[in-house]
């Protein structure tokens, strides 16, 4: 219960993330100090797997995609969740002292899911074809 | 227990999650042109259910629920009251507002509807955790509704700076709560003033009330935690506003009460002086930002740091009669700005032609009832006697000076002279002959929504200022009920 | 307490209150004759109450409590909605509810052709309803409820009856600077509370009484936070300089509130506590001098306004110092006695001011009046009632207030007798001032019809209104003349009935008032003939400022021009009244402002710099105006105060105050 120890505890992740962030550092600084720079076109051009680079990075994506991406992000989460329900399914009755209680969450749970699904599929934002311009 | 009992503990945010869902279920089935008006009337149906429901939580004996994350006692139904309210009366100017313009506006009340379980949740939880999810409701919903204009330009400014430093914030809170959970074990409130005794690092605990302070600070706009209050509130549609700037601080500082007077007690020493500097520093800088504004909306939204100022000028009378101002105050400033804003709401319109203070010259000749009620709300925000105003500060000061707070009462008092100031501008301004014609058209009607909206806000400003009788032994009640169970209390927190 | 029957106080207020109502909201659609019906009926029937009330007065056991409700009960603090009635009160209500009524009727006739008349009416009505709610409150918090209501009715006459931007700013001011004042009074509030756990003025005293040993210490606090109070709603040093600018307001405004009502109620309030300030010498003795130099102070600068308001305007903050002398040397009633006539000849001269600025079409520029005594001769003959009064010439009823108040500053302790000496100078000036007001008004030759005569070109539009109305200079009509009329009566005997009992009178008011005003301080025992003594070196006094003003103003009136060019800086200071306002500007104002433009500077607030114009310029642009915002360091800077501000907090959280929770 001292909290001396406590922290000693923690001595080696210390160490090991001094060790990290100095050899990080030593190497870009090394290279840089040792390094010859040469400046020509060429070696300042942006870096395309060795073919010449072609157009502008910044370039615009449709905002369809960022949409898919997000719900994809959200429904994956969502998902996630039923996988320790999953695993302590059968422990639930004990743990709860009800039968069907975590039954009943789960289905309340997936409810919304199904809920939210509605929504954006009838806002038609799963329609690619249709041009919705406003989004 | 139970399990119906148990659901009779969080009846109210079932009601409004079953409305918000509906409601969402329903705007999407809708055709382009067909009104959605309906459909927030319904939301205002179940906000009263919900009201309702709030109201029979005062019969049941205080208790907790679903394994002591929840917890309802007199505390969490004046916040659940107060949160119910606003978001009733934002519904309604919304209602008022939205024209031809709005798109979706069935999301704008759904997500009004999902603010307010977030914020209940808020008020009633004991469980850390519990917290940062409603706190996370509630945020996120505000951040959507700040933005809610999407054509316009400075609405979706509002909102994404309001997003990037929210989640700043949010990143906060979390982590204080972690090093809280890493100091003492548990993160139920209730059980860890008893913990904090037994720890073994209680620096974490500290450092995790600091960073809970942050985070909650930037909720309820306290200084220094306040820069992005103006441009979100310029940005945000009016009648958004108006609900931002009151029902998630409410929930907040409920929260704040929660965590300070029932987690943390023994720590006073430690977030007393703090939150000294913070109301200090709040009222300060709310009211000199203020005091040069020519945008109304700005203006009120400086005003609002002030006013969160006041109120955690409260936070620091360590007394239950320090509790019971606080929650006082924030009722009457509700009362008062969610009126304010659902004045601003229908002068300007959906597309916010008014936004100056110039541009409000002459509203009192354009329309009487406008003109009128701006005076009012704008009287009551200087404190003038008889209105909630006046009464939620002298409260405030009262219960600070008993405590021995004698130059915070003297900053804020001070404050309070200054803010006189810019208030009496706009009011100026409303009252005098506009000098442009195009200024003098009639106002548009106004709805029996906004109607409604003005009679609620402006009968409670009278009524907390004139007879607040009830409405003080209910603060009072709740400010009991909330230290009632504290294992450890502070020194001077039994003292009144 | 309460007696066994009622007397229905809360009708007193309520009957303002619902003439109010009345005109506020329906008045728009009435006709004139309606408005002006319910705003005086409004008026006369607290009036009459009052009368009825003074009229069993006797028989009722004082002070007379009435409770309608409880008002706040918060733990162990509570207010109650409670009226209480004794002598110094029924004084009060008789000044407020008799001279207001008089002001009401003039007013039907001096605001017949305005527009708004619904509205000025309302907001008197309104008035009424709160400094009777002031005058009658039993705690402080009832009284602060009118105290502050006075100031809002009065921001709104002086600020919105007009639709001038001078006037919005003016009634802006008072307001402000009354904030200061509440905020004394608020302080004060809220340490009786700490230290007597109530506002009720009957528990505060006696919890007084009851402890002798209680003396100085919180109790000077107290009594210094209410005298700030004081200071700003009777408009003393150093909080007077919004009354001069209130004379925006239409004139029987600034009779009925900024000079027989309103403005004493830091003089009522002050002798309505009488009980602590008896406890604190050193409160008093602030007083006493605050009274004193404002008085003085105020005269000076009246000396040489040119606007025949402002005269009357910084010859009410004078007076009122006296009233605050009386009460710094512990004679209440005196000061309750002067603020009774004072009300009756300030009314007067108000009123009749404005009879005369009626009469011109709205000028009030002295410089060009004069002659007028043959053209509005009753307005002439009372008005010099009035000036008469005020300057102390008996036996009018100035003379016999004031100098009761001399009297009792000369037997008073300690500098006694340099107040004493101040004020007798003061009275000296007030009777200068007062009469050079008198001889360039009404006497002479019309100087705007001599400007006239000389040509048509005067550029300020002023003069050409006059010009224009300069032959139809009219006395005005009864309803205006009876209310002066009547106040010219009383301001004649007026003072009658407080005649000192040194000069063959009965002090019957005083002897009425020590009930509710026994002051614990017995001040040295004077002789009769030192009263008789004080009483004619103070008519001399006043007789020689007469004489002085009838030389300057008349027989030689050439005269002032030369005196002013000989003391040219002197002359200067005054006519910039010492530059006070100048002042405040640079040492209060000023770093206000600077404060928030660097509170807003400091924290890139940059809609406040370029105000509208960046917005309309948003709106126009899309996506990449945002982005340029965003990128432009705005919310980069936000986050850096964010986290700057939360570090901050961090290391006071764990370094400032956790020193004793140590790391180990």
């Amino acid at each position: 219960m001292h909290s001396q120890n406590y922290f000693w505890n923690y001595l080696p992740l210390m160490m090991q993330i001094i060790v990290a962030v100095g050899l990080g550092c030593s190497m870009v600084t090394m290279s840089w100090l040792i390094g010859r720079h040469r400046k020509s076109s060429v070696k300042l051009a942006a870096y395309e797997c060795g073919v010449p680079a072609e157009g502008d990075a910044r370039g615009r994506f449709s905002v369809r995609f960022y949409m898919v991406a997000m719900l994809f992000i959200l429904f994956d989460v969502e998902a996630v969740f039923m996988l320790p329900w999953a695993v302590i399914y059968r422990r639930l009755p004990a743990i709860t002292g009800s039968r069907m209680f975590g039954f009943w969450e789960m289905l309340v749970y997936l409810g919304f899911v199904l809920v939210g699904f509605f929504y954006i599929w009838k806002k038609g934002i799963l329609d690619w074809a249709q041009d919705k311009g406003d989004l | 227990m139970t399990a119906n009992f148990q659901l009779l503990r969080i009846l109210p945010e079932v009601i409004l999650t079953i409305a918000g869902v509906l409601i969402m279920l329903i705007e999407p089935l809708l055709g382009h042109s067909t009104s959605r008006k309906p459909l927030g009337w319904f939301a205002v149906l179940s906000v009263f259910a919900s009201l309702a429901a709030s109201f029979a939580q005062l019969g049941m004996a205080a208790g907790t629920a679903y394994y002591g994350v929840i917890q309802t006692d007199a505390f969490s139904v004046f916040f659940h009251v107060l949160i119910a309210l606003i978001v009733l009366v934002s519904l309604l100017v919304t209602i008022d507002t939205a024209n031809a313009n709005t798109e979706s506006l069935g999301e704008l009340f759904a997500l009004m509807v999902f603010g307010a379980v977030g914020m209940m949740l808020m008020t009633s939880a004991t469980e850390l955790l519990l917290v940062f999810i409603g706190l996370e409701i509630s945020s996120i919903s505000t951040y959507i509704m700040a933005g809610f204009r999407r054509k316009n330009v400075k609405s979706t400014e509002s909102s994404l700076k309001y997003f990037l430093l929210g989640s700043f914030a949010t990143a906060f809170f979390l982590y204080g709560i972690a090093l809280i959970f890493g100091a003492t074990g548990t993160t139920d409130i209730n059980a860890i003033a008893s913990q904090l005794g037994t720890s073994a690092v209680p620096m974490f605990a500290t450092i995790g009330l600091g960073m809970i302070l942050i985070g909650l600070g930037f909720k309820v706009s306290a200084a220094p935690f306040h820069v992005w209050t103006p441009d979100a509130y310029e940005g945000a549609p009016s009648p958004v506003v108006g609900l931002m700037s009151t029902a998630p601080k409410a929930a907040a500082f409920a929260v704040l009460l929660r965590i300070v007077y029932v987690a943390f007690p023994a720590l006073h020493a430690h977030w007393q002086p703090l939150l000294w500097l913070m109301a200090a520093f709040s009222m300060t800088i709310g009211n000199l930002g203020a005091l040069r504004q020519q945008n109304v909306k700005r203006m009120l939204a400086y005003s609002s740091i002030a006013h969160a100022g006041y109120l955690l000028v409260a936070f620091t009378a360590l007394s239950t009669d320090g509790i019971a101002a606080a929650s006082f105050y924030a009722m009457s400033y509700a009362a008062m700005n969610v009126g304010i804003f659902a004045v601003v709401s229908h002068a300007s319109g959906y597309d916010e032609r008014l936004s100056l203070i110039s541009d409000y010259r002459g509203l009192a000749y354009r329309s009487p009832l406008l003109g009128g009620a701006l005076g009012f709300f704008l009287i009551s925000l200087i404190g003038i006697p008889f209105t909630g105003g006046f009464f939620g500060k002298f409260y405030v000061f009262a219960s600070a000076l008993h405590s021995g707070m004698v130059w915070l009462t003297i900053i804020g008092l001070v404050n309070s002279g200054i803010a006189a100031f810019y208030y009496l501008r706009l009011l100026a301004s409303a009252y005098s002959k506009p000098t442009n014609n195009a200024l003098l058209d009639p106002m548009p009607r106004a709805s029996f929504a906004l109607l409604l909206a003005l009679v609620i806000t402006i009968s409670g400003t009278l009524i907390l200022g004139i007879v607040p009788g009830q409405i003080l032994a209910m603060s009072h009640n709740a400010a009991v009920s909330l230290t009632s169970g504290i294992a450890n209390p502070a020194p001077s927190a039994t003292h009144q | 307490m309460t007696s066994t029957h009622s007397l229905h106080l809360w009708l007193l207020p309520l009957v303002p209150f619902a003439g109010f109502l009345v005109n506020a909201l329906l008045g728009r659609r009435f006709p004139r004759a309606l408005v002006t019906a319910v705003a005086l009926i409004a008026t006369l029937i607290p009036f009459l109450q009052v009368l009825g009330i003074a009229s069993q007065f006797s028989s009722l056991s004082l002070p007379h409590l009435e409770q309608f409700g409880t008002w706040i009960a918060a733990g162990s603090f509570h207010a109650d909605f409670t009226f209480a009635l004794d002598q110094l009160t029924l004084v009060m209500l008789l000044v407020v509810t008799g001279v207001g009524f008089l002001i009401h009727l003039y007013s039907a006739g001096y605001m017949a052709h305005e527009d708004g008349y619904w509205r000025f009416f309302a907001y008197l009505n309104l008035f009424m309803f709160f400094m009777l709610t002031l005058v009658l409150a039993e705690n402080y918090l009832l009284m602060f409820v009118g105290w502050e209501g006075v100031g809002l009715a009065s921001y709104l006459l002086i600020g919105f009856y007009y639709t001038r931007d001078s006037a919005a700013n003016a009634g802006k001011k008072a307001f402000v600077v009354n904030r200061v004042g509440d905020f004394g009074f608020l302080l004060a509030m809220f340490l009786f509370i700490a230290h007597f756990g109530t506002l009720s003025f009957s528990s505060i005293f006696s919890q007084i009484t009851a402890h002798p040993e209680l003396h100085g210490g919180f109790l000077t606090a107290i009594a210094l936070c209410l005298v700030l109070g004081a200071t700003g709603k009777s408009a003393q040093i150093p909080l007077y300089t919004w009354l001069p600018d209130a004379m925006e307001g239409p004139t029987p405004v600034s009779a009925l509130i900024h000079a027989a009502t309103m403005v004493t109620a830091g003089v009522y309030m002050v002798a309505r506590t009488h009980v602590l300030f008896d406890r604190s010498p050193l409160a008093l003795s602030t007083v006493a001098i605050i009274g004193t130099a404002t008085a003085f102070f105020a005269a000076t600068v009246a000396l040489v306004q040119t606007d025949i308001k402002r005269v009357l305007a910084y010859s009410t903050i004078s007076q009122l110092g006296y009233m605050f002398l009386a009460c710094g040397v512990a004679a209440y009633s005196s000061g309750v006695f002067h603020l009774v006539t004072h009300a009756f000849f300030k009314a007067l001269l108000f009123l009749a001011a404005g009879s005369v600025i009626h009469a011109l079409s709205g000028e009030q520029d002295m410089r060009v009046m004069g002659g007028l005594r043959k053209k509005i001769p009753v307005t002439f003959w009372t008005m010099t009632m009035a000036v008469f009064a005020i300057s102390g010439l008996p036996p009018l009823a100035g003379f016999v207030s004031k100098d009761e108040i001399l009297y009792h500053a000369f037997t008073a302790p300690g500098p006694g007798k340099l107040l004493w000496f101040v004020g007798l100078f003061t009275a000296f000036l007030t009777s200068f001032y007062m009469f050079r007001l008198w001889y360039l008004t009404f006497f002479g030759e019309n100087r705007a019809e001599k400007a006239a005569a000389h040509a048509h070109t005067p550029a300020s539009s002023h003069h050409a209104e006059v010009d224009e109305h300069h032959h139809a200079i009219h006395e005005s009509p009864w309803i205006m003349l009876g209310p002066l009329a009547i106040l010219a009566v009383l301001s004649v005997i007026g003072g009658w009935m407080g005649w000192p009992e040194g000069l063959g009178g009965g002090n019957w008011f005083g002897h009425f008032l020590a009930p509710a005003l026994a002051s614990q301080h017995v001040a040295e025992a004077g002789s009769n003939s030192l009263e008789v003594t004080l009483a004619l070196i103070s008519t001399l006094v006043a007789l020689a400022g007469w004489f002085l003003a009838h030389l300057f103003y008349f027989a030689k009136p050439e005269l002032p021009e030369k005196l002013s060019v000989s003391l040219r800086a002197f002359y200067n200071l005054l006519l910039n009244k010492y530059w006070i306002d100048e002042l405040y500007g640079a040492v209060v104002i000023a770093p206000v402002l600077f404060l928030s433009r660097f509170v807003l500077k400091g924290l890139i607030d940059t809609g406040v710099i370029n105000g509208g114009s960046y917005a309309a310029a948003y709106t126009t642009q899309g996506m990449g105006a945002i982005v340029q915002r965003l990128q432009s360091g705005n919310i980069r800077s936000y986050a850096g105060w964010l986290a700057l501000g939360a570090a901050g907090l961090l290391l006071l959280t764990y370094f400032g105050f956790g020193a004793h929770l140590s790391l180990r």
